[in-house]
Formats: structure tokens, sequence, C-alpha cells
């Protein structure tokens, strides 16, 4: 029998680069089917091709062994393929069903057919194990269950190839789990699933089959059954990766940051940080681990001056830094690496060696009285594109020009090339590849090891496991518990991420085992 | 801004309903000045056995179920009111309503009633005459909200909505001049707006230009087109600025109902389309796949654009309408009330009508009630000046500018946080 969808030598150049190199790809009915690669190595382009967005150079596509040419999403959803975008692509402001029905509407003369869209994703909901409100507003919903959404919009246009880009990168561990159940039962009712990931445990835990690639070019494809994360990684990256962090155990120093009964507001003026106390001793990381939206973000802000601290105290290094300015805050020692690397991170349309200096750029040798020492700026700029290996034809280039990974490590680059006593660092390695994850955690753990504080914030449970000596568990913006990393196995986290207590935790979860902390992709 | 007195172990549960509680003793405090304005500013001025005399009768001859003037006396209606709106306040400060914002609109309602008792005293005023006119002035406003709500809806921001309505105006008296047909004045005024819209499509959603730039590009084009046309071929030749005006029309029935029969049922052809375009953009957003599909386009277009919504047709679309639909408008200026151009004579009614679309939260049915309260302040404001200064011992030049004033504070204040379409605005760059 002809495979579900062949992709044959598909070719696509996008001016300066060749983002998909002949390649071949084929799904079997009922598979899961991952495709692995780092960021930039032309998976979203390949998918995008399949979904109709773009079309290719070069290349056919063959769906159940015949040729067909897909020319926009609408065309795809004809012949059966749906996709889940990484972000999602729903309408906050419009229910469930209205969002699933969106582009294929049931009316009835002029009228939409809401009770009818309704029967039908409860029907789709019973199926399939994906429970959810049909008339419920999706701005209420969690992201698992906006995710669930997602699947039923799909299913609803009785798709039977199914593309789902990162679907893991905002979901918890649980969530993560419900969401591998129901791919699993939709792959044993026939459908086919194109898994797009760089997360090879999930990889190698989920899929039947993985075409790996890099650079445009596939340059893997075998069954996971016999596949191990160090040969996928080796793969992907195109040479060894170290996928443990080589740490020494911490030698905590005395106390650098310290908070005491925090609270602090979110946007909406809801109590985001409460009662919240910490300490932070120099030579250690300090995890902080949660689902998102628990107040990581806002306590992040309050440490570093961006946001007001309603009550409580905030100390660095014995000094009282409650609602200091940020300038203040940096001067004090601190480097923060922001969650949102284009938001509050870089000024996207400024060139590389301005975003190096745009906490210093105040002082000399940048400034001479009024005037800035351009000299300086680049000469700096061009000796931190070489240390921190950022990959860039010069230093003027604007930063909006850089992939994810190199316009982090302008931001590492320049938060950690002075001496510093503390680094916050709010999800460090998000949407990030392999190589600059790598890259990234060894520069925390070198600054762990000279002697700086580290305040780790990250959603990614593993990174939590694989590089902090203490975890701090929040939830709902109130610490529910602070242990030693050795004590506690990923799972009890996982359990206290969802809202249970240590005790609970310790009761209802595996023990640490002895391999817990290798993994760290 | 903190208290320093709250307790440190602050739950989530208790900071909100603290922040709840300091919010209904304000509103109770507001609501007790409002009372206590009435008793200083009216009460004090007004002396006992003066009466305020409203009449609820139409002064032209139709035929309505005839009611008696409504007479009160000054004092002691004023009283009551003042008493009213103190209770109001002491119940606010000490319990607190669920629905202080709904109590705020009533103790308003009762201020603007005090003011007029009080204006009117030992007069008499025409309350059903000031009505009227309230949904006469709110047309052209509404149906620049009506305007405002099918574009922004969709994602563009239409602030071109004056221009499209002046160039109406004047297309319409000119092409009924000279066809002698009001109809195809109207049908004028469509067109001429309707092609402004298409050139702010082209301008905001193909090439992405700055909509507030491209809006006021299109305004101050019009403004200047119609001047010139105006100065140049209309004062010269006034058989192009006469087309005379659309008759009343009294519908069977309705129009008999007291107080709302003369007021709603009694107009103009133009003010029964705007009753039938505010019920047709509601029926066709909430209820139609159309509807539907523009609210999404104006949230998240590339959403919509991965379902194989076409987001620029859906946008071109409701801002071509958008733009006829202020074309209505402007002609009720002309060949729907005075029967000729002036230079300017949209008076930033295109403009209030933004307002009013975003005080009523983007639906056609609160876009309307909110041009009716600007409507209502216009009314009132040509009332009281003919009432004379002895009455209303305010200058006229600071009555005139009371709809915007109101427009301001309504604006500012009230509205407070309302969520416009998330891509409100927005170019959509198909990747």
């Amino acid at each position: 029998m002809a495979p579900v969808l062949e992709l044959r030598n598909i070719t696509k150049q996008f001016p300066g680069v060749l983002a998909n190199d002949h390649i071949n790809l084929t799904l079997e009915e009922g598979e899961i089917h991952a495709l692995l690669g780092e960021n930039g190595a032309g998976k979203s382009t390949l998918m995008n091709i399949l979904y109709g967005l773009y079309s290719p150079d070069e290349g056919e596509i063959l769906i159940h062994g015949q040729a067909t040419k897909i020319s926009g999403p609408t065309d795809a959803i004809r012949q059966g393929i749906g996709m889940v975008h990484q972000h999602f692509m729903l309408v906050p402001v419009l229910t469930v069903a209205e969002n699933v029905m969106l582009g294929e509407e049931s009316t009835r003369g002029l009228v939409l057919d809401r009770k009818k869209v309704a029967a039908k994703i409860r029907d789709l909901s019973q199926r399939h194990g994906l429970e959810v409100d049909p008339d419920i507003k999706v701005e209420n919903l969690s992201v698992g269950v906006r995710q669930r959404v997602e699947i039923i919009k799909v299913l609803y246009r009785s798709a039977n190839i199914l593309i789902l880009d990162e679907p893991t990168a905002v979901l918890t561990p649980q969530e993560a789990d419900d969401l591998f159940g129901i791919l699993r039962s939709l792959r044993d009712q026939g459908v086919s699933i194109i898994f797009i990931s760089h997360k090879l445990r999930e990889v190698l835990d989920l899929a039947d089959r993985v075409t790996v690639i890099r650079r445009g070019r596939v340059v893997g494809e075998m069954q996971t059954a016999g596949a191990s994360q160090a040969m996928l990684a080796e793969l992907m990256v195109g040479r060894q990766v170290a996928l443990t962090v080589d740490k020494e155990t911490a030698t905590a120093g005395e106390t650098v940051l310290s908070f005491e009964n925090l609270k602090v507001l979110d946007n909406r003026l809801h109590v985001a940080v409460d009662d919240a106390s910490l300490e932070v001793r120099a030579g250690e990381i300090l995890g902080v681990a949660g689902v998102q939206g628990n107040g990581q973000t806002e306590l992040v802000e309050a440490l570093t001056g961006l946001r007001t601290v309603q009550d409580g105290k905030v100390f660095i290094a014995g000094q009282d830094v409650t609602n200091a300015s940020p300038r203040k805050i940096t001067e004090c020692g601190v480097s923060h690496i922001p969650e949102d690397r284009q938001e509050d991170g870089l000024v996207l349309s400024f060139p590389i060696y301005d975003n190096l200096i745009i906490n210093t750029y105040y002082r000399p040798p940048f400034a001479k009285g009024m005037v800035v020492n351009e000299k300086a700026i680049v000469g700096q700029a061009d000796g931190l594109i070489e240390e921190f290996d950022i990959r860039t034809p010069s230093a003027a280039v604007p930063v909006s020009n850089l992939s994810g990974g190199n316009q982090q490590k302008v931001i590492v680059a320049r938060e950690l090339n002075r001496p510093i006593k503390l680094l916050i660092a709010n999800q460090p390695t998000r949407g990030l590849d392999v190589g600059s994850i790598e890259f990234i955690h060894q520069q925390l753990v070198h600054k762990r090891d000279e002697g700086a504080a580290v305040l780790l914030v990250s959603a990614e449970l593993d990174e939590i496991m694989g590089l902090a000596d203490r975890i701090a568990v929040i939830f709902k913006g109130k610490f529910t518990a602070v242990v030693d990393a050795d004590e506690v196995s990923k799972e009890q986290v996982g359990l206290m991420m969802a809202g249970n207590s240590l005790e609970e935790a310790l009761a209802n979860a595996p023990k640490r085992t002895s391999k817990e902390r290798d993994i760290v992709t | 801004m903190t208290a320093t007195t709250a307790p440190v172990n602050t739950s989530l549960g208790a900071y909100a309903a603290r922040r709840e509680r300091r919010k209904t003793i304000a509103y109770g405090i507001f609501f007790l000045l409002v009372a206590l304005a009435i008793a200083l500013l009216f009460v004090r001025n007004s002396a006992p056995g003066m009466e305020s005399t409203f009449k609820l009768n139409p002064t032209t001859k139709e035929k309505v179920v005839p009611l008696g003037d409504l007479v009160l006396p000054t004092q002691a209606a004023l009283i009551v009111l003042a008493g009213i709106v103190s209770v109001i306040g002491l119940y606010q400060l000490v319990k607190g309503f669920k629905r202080a914002v709904i109590v705020l609109g009533i103790v308003a309602l009762l201020f603007v009633f005090a003011f007029l008792i009080w204006a009117v005293r030992g007069k008499s005023i025409n309350l059903l005459g000031i009505l009227t006119f309230t949904v006469a002035a709110a047309t052209p406003i509404a149906f620049g909200a009506m305007s405002g709500v099918m574009c922004e809806r969709s994602g563009v921001v239409n602030i071109a909505i004056e221009g499209m309505m002046l160039t109406g105006a004047m297309v319409a008296v000119v092409f009924a001049s000279i066809s002698g047909s009001l109809w195809l004045g109207l049908l004028g005024a469509v067109i001429s707006a309707g092609l402004l819209g298409v050139f702010l499509a082209v301008l905001a959603i193909h090439f992405r230009v700055d909509q507030i730039i491209a809006g006021t590009a299109i305004n101050i084009f019009a403004l200047g087109i119609t001047s010139f046309i105006s100065q140049r071929f209309l004062q010269p030749t006034p058989a192009l600025n006469s087309g005379g005006v659309f008759a009343k029309i009294a519908i069977p029935w309705l129009s008999q109902i007291p107080i709302i029969g003369p007021v709603f049922f009694n107009q103009s052809i133009i003010i029964y389309i705007l009753f039938a375009t505010v019920i047709a953009i509601h029926f066709m957003l909430f209820y139609t796949r159309w509807g539907l599909r523009t609210r999404a386009v104006g949230e998240h277009p590339r959403a919509a654009d991965t379902l194989g919504v076409n987001v620029f047709k859906i946008r071109y679309i409701n801002v071509i309408i958008g733009g006829m639909i202020a074309g209505v408008g402007g002609a009720y200026f002309t060949i729907g009330s005075v029967g000729r151009f002036d230079e300017a004579i949209t008076a930033g009614k295109g403009f209030i009508g933004l307002a009013a679309m975003i005080f009523g939260r983007w639906t056609p049915l609160g876009a309307y009630g909110a041009s009716l309260i600007f409507g209502f302040s216009d009314a009132l404001q040509a009332r009281l000046q003919v009432l004379g200064k002895t009455q209303v011992p305010i200058p006229s030049e600071w009555l005139l500018i009371l709809p915007y004033l109101v427009t301001m504070i309504v604006l500012a204040g009230v509205v407070g946080k309302t969520v416009a379409p998330a891509a409100d605005g927005k170019p959509y760059i198909k990747d």
C-alpha cells in the first residue's frame, strides 16, 4: 500500500539560504513520525510547504500515492492535512465552538448553527478523550486545554494527517503526558502524525520513526526503537554534544540575593507574587520551577527593578534595593537575561554593537563626556562576537537578522562579560536548539563556579533538574517548597508544580534515581 | 500607595476584596458629592412656588394620543432628587451596589434631570422636542460609529469617517440638485464615500500605510476638495446647492405611541435606514458566517488565515462598506436635514462617532446608545440657548462645547479600559 504522504526531493531556496535541499520523507498510515532538527534546520519551511504556505522550487508531494499540488491552507485542509501550530492559532475572545468552525462554518440559512458544531465537538471530545466545553471562551482556558482545542479543530475538518509543531514547548510535564496519550490513541485509530521537535527524549518516547534534518538536508532516518539520544543529538548537531551538564557540587558561600514577604501585582493588578521569601547564595544555582504564568515573570521583573514591589523587601549583597531603579540594581553587580529576548532583551533594529552596550553606554570607555566612543564600542563588540561565538557577518548587523540562538548569545555576551555577583536568568534557553542550549548552560555553570549566585527561572523541568543545586517550586505566586536538588525526583517536582505540597509529592511519585541529572535537552 | 498597616500575609482573595472595597467607597463619595451639587447649585438657586413645566406633546399637528404636561414644583422636585441621590450614595458607601457602573449612569441621569428642572424653573420646555432633536442629532454620529464598527471589527482603524461624511454630504446635495432625485443624491453619497473607503483600504491593507496617517490624509483631502468646490461652484450657482430634503415619514401605528412614536417613528427615511443598519450590523456581526470571520480577522488574522479565511478580502469589503455607511451619514447633513451644503458642515461629528463606537465597546447597539447620549447633549445645548441667559447663566460659547466636553469626559473617565479588537490598526503581513 502506498504511504499516506510522501515528500520527494523537496527543495526551497530563500535569498541566501537553501532552506530545504532535496528532502525526502514518507509517512505511513497510523504512525507517529518525528521530524527532528535544530532551529533553522528547515523543519518549519518543510511543514509550511506541506501546509501550502510556501510553494517548493523543486520536488513533489504525493498523498496516497497521487502526486498533488497544495496551493494554500484551504487546499491542505481539503486534502486531509491539519496543522497544530507552535503559537496557537486561536482567537481568545471567541468560544471554542466558534474557533473550531471558523473557515468551515455550519449555517442554517444565514445564521451560524452553533448547536450543531457544539454537538460535533462533544462527539469528538468523547471519542478521543479531548475533554473541553464548546461554549466557553478560549481566553478562559489553560494552555493544555487550548492545545486540545487545536487538535479538535484539525479533527473537525476530518484530517487524517496531523502535523504538530513543537507541541510540548508550552506544556507542563503532566500536560505533555496527557497529550502523548491522546496522540497515541489517535494513531491507533489510523491518524498519521508528524511530530516536530528538538527534544530528544520526547521523540524517543513518542515517535515510531524519526527523520533528522540538519541545514536543510535529511541526515538520517530510522526507527526509534534502535535509536539513542546521543546518536540523535550527534546527527542533529553534526558533532558530539554533551547532553549532561558537567558540573561539580556547589560550594555555596554567603547570601547574595534575599527577599522577604514579597508581594507583586501583575498587569491586571491581581496578586502575582504572594508573600514570597527566598535566599540565593554565592556559588549556587537556585532553580525556580513552575508552570508558566505562576508569577515567575512578575517576580523577576520585581527583582530587576522593572516592576513595583507592593510589599516586602529585596536585598542584594546586603543592600536594600526594594523598588530601586534598574540601573542601580545593575550597578550592584546584577545581570539579567530576560524572558522575552525580543521584547525586553534587545532593540531589534539596533546593530549588535549597540545592543552590547545598552546597559553600560554611559560609562567610559563607551562614553566620552556627552558623546559615544564608537571605536571602543565596535572594538568590544568584535571581541565579544569572537568570545561568545555569535554567528554574524559583522558587528553592524541589526540583531533582528540573527537567529534566535544568536540573539540570545548577544544578550548573554552583554550580561556576562563583566564581573557580577548575581545572575538572574529567566527562561534562558527557551526556543533554542541543542547546540545553543549547551553553550548557555555552560555559561551559567561557569558563572556559578566563579562565585556568582544564579537564580534560574525555567518552565523546562529538565533544565531545572540538570542545572539547579537547589529548587524552589512556585505555584500561584507562592513558593510551595524549597529543596536540595539531590533529594527530589523529576516526577516529584512535577507534582509540586501542579500544586501538590512537598509531602504529597514525596509520597505519590517515584523517588529520585541516580541517573536523574543526565539529560537536559 | 500601599497601606503599611496591611497584614503581611495577605491572601489573594483578601487583597482583591480590599481593592474592591476602596472602589465602592470612592463611588459612594462621588454620589454624595452629586447630591450636594444638586442641593447647592440648583435647590439654593430656586424659590418655593416656582414650577417647571415639561410639555410632552409634539408642536406639529400630528395624530398622537395626547398627554398632559408634566408640571413639577421646582424646589420640591429638586429636593426629592437630591434626597434620592444621597440615599443611593449612602447605600453605596455602606453596602455597595453589585454593578456600580450602572448606578453611576442612573445618578448621571438624575443629575441631568435636576439640571433641566432648575433650568426651566418658572417656564416651560418641550421635552418631546428635545428628545426628537436628540434622535436627529445622534443620526450622523451613529452612522459614523457604525462605519467605525464595520472597519475596526475587521482590524482597520478608520479615522477618515469625518472626511467620508463630508464628501458624502456634498455629493448628495449636488447629485440631488442636478438630477432632481433625492434617491440619486443618496446613491451618489454612498458611492463617493465608498470610493474613499476603497482608497483607505488600498492604503491601509495593501500598502500597509500607517492607518492614522492614511485616514488623516483622506480627511484633509476631503476638507480641501469640498471647500474648493463649494467656493468655486456651489456659491456662484445656488441651483447646484438646493437638492431638497427627504420628507418626514410617520410610520403607521408606531408613530402614535406616546413619546416614543413622535421621537423615533416620525422621522426622515435616513433615520429609518440607520435603524436598519444598526440591527443589520448587529445581526451580521454576531450571528452570521461573515461576522464570525470579521471578528476573527480583527482579533487574530493569522489564525483566520491558517484556516483558509481570506484576511485581505474580508478587510477590503468591511472597509468599503464602512465607507458607504459613512456616506449615508454624510447625506443626512444635507438632503436629510438642511438641504444645502456649507463648508465643513460635518463639524467633527465623524470623530464623535468614533468616540461613540469606543464608548459602545465596538458593538452596534452600544455605539447607537452612546450616539444618543452625544445627541442628547447636542439637543440640550440648543434648547438651553433658547431659554436665555437669565434662566441659564452660562455663556452660550460654553454651552456650544457641551457635546465635545461630554465626548472627552466619556472617553477619559467613564469608559476606562475597553478592549479594542486585538489586531485593530495592525496591517496583516502574509509571509
